[in-house]
């Protein structure tokens, strides 16, 4: 069981789904109010969807000077799993744990509707109980979802498969190469702007977000069975 | 020590897309404004820094826009103290 710490900040609005799309998968969630500095020994760090700061200055700018992102950025810097959603993704960005910057979306309007994404990459410790390429329904909702890089910073993110969910059928936001999530040169710090928690239930219109938690529980097996793997790859396939 | 009034513009990079630019940009032109051939819509701050000097005042906003004022994967900064433009 992992500990799974969910930081709330004033504004975070979808903390209370993303604790129990956590405890759903098993984990053992909690909530870390942005002023401690004390992760309490989580094993994942989850920044959560909402208007952190009313969305002040830039999205996610004044949040990512809470007391808590010392600690966040200690846990990321030591290889500790972190998963931002939405605007936990904003945050993750603007405090340069991952690249690149969200901007206004390109039509302007809010969006809150379904979109799909493909699975780019399953190496990350959200993904790796999904199977590359799979194409997935989850819900959007936001207004500054545009992600932006520079032409070189994109090849390198292509380069570096650090492109870990794609929008396909439309990009709703303009996104650069159709980039709906990211992952770190350590890949243990991810960046999604769909709402995996959002559809984590068919009671909720469906189940593709649910493995994003899942495979926080599932990580261990996995990093081993690809070690195993990258010494003999005819011997274990998983 | 003395006051300086500093103004911050902030701008989203000339290469990016600014939809909010582009929507002001065709309101003006449905309220016939044809002349109109671009606009870039940004923020504007205005910051009262004590300082000993101006470039002191100028060289601390400056610290302010890299750390939290502007985005230098977004936005481009300039600065002006007290009506006049930073060198």
């Amino acid at each position: 069981m992992k500990r799974v710490a969910v930081i709330v900040f004033p504004g975070s609005n979808c903390d209370a789904e993303t604790l129990a799309a956590a405890r759903a998968a098993g984990s053992d969630a909690y909530f870390v109010w942005h002023r401690d500095t004390d992760l309490r020994q989580a094993d994942v760090v989850i920044l959560p969807g909402g208007f952190s700061y009313g969305d002040y200055l830039r999205s996610g700018a004044i949040a990512r000077f809470s007391n808590i992102m010392g600690a966040v950025t200690e846990h990321a810097r030591a290889g500790g799993a972190v998963l931002g959603i939405c605007n936990g993704f904003q945050i993750l960005c603007e405090g340069g744990l991952l690249p690149g910057g969200l901007m206004r979306n390109a039509r302007l309007r809010f969006l809150s509707r379904p979109v799909w994404v493909r699975v780019e990459q399953t190496d990350t410790p959200f993904t790796c109980l999904y199977e590359k390429g799979e194409v997935l329904e989850i819900p959007v909702a936001h207004g500054d979802g545009r992600y932006v890089v520079d032409a070189r910073t994109a090849a390198e993110l292509e380069a570096t498969d650090s492109v870990v969910w794609r929008y396909v059928r439309d990009n709703p936001n303009g996104s650069v190469n159709e980039i709906a999530g990211v992952t770190n040169a350590g890949r243990n710090v991810v960046g999604i702007m769909p709402h995996p928690e959002r559809r984590d239930a068919p009671a909720l219109g469906g189940q593709d977000g649910a493995r994003v938690f899942h495979s926080m529980e599932a990580r261990h097996a996995t990093q081993h069975a690809a070690d195993v793997r990258a010494v003999d790859d005819r011997h274990l396939r998983v | 020590m003395s006051a300086f009034r500093i103004e911050v513009r902030v701008m989203p990079r000339a290469a990016l897309l600014d939809p909010q630019g582009q929507a002001v940009e065709h309101a003006l032109h449905a309220l016939g404004f044809g002349e109109v051939a671009r606009v870039r819509m940004g923020k504007h701050l205005v910051l009262e820094v004590k300082a000993a000097s101006r470039d002191e005042a100028l060289a601390r906003a400056r610290v302010m826009c890299d750390r939290l004022l502007a985005n230098p994967v977004t936005e481009d900064y300039d600065l002006a103290v007290d009506g006049g433009a930073a060198r």
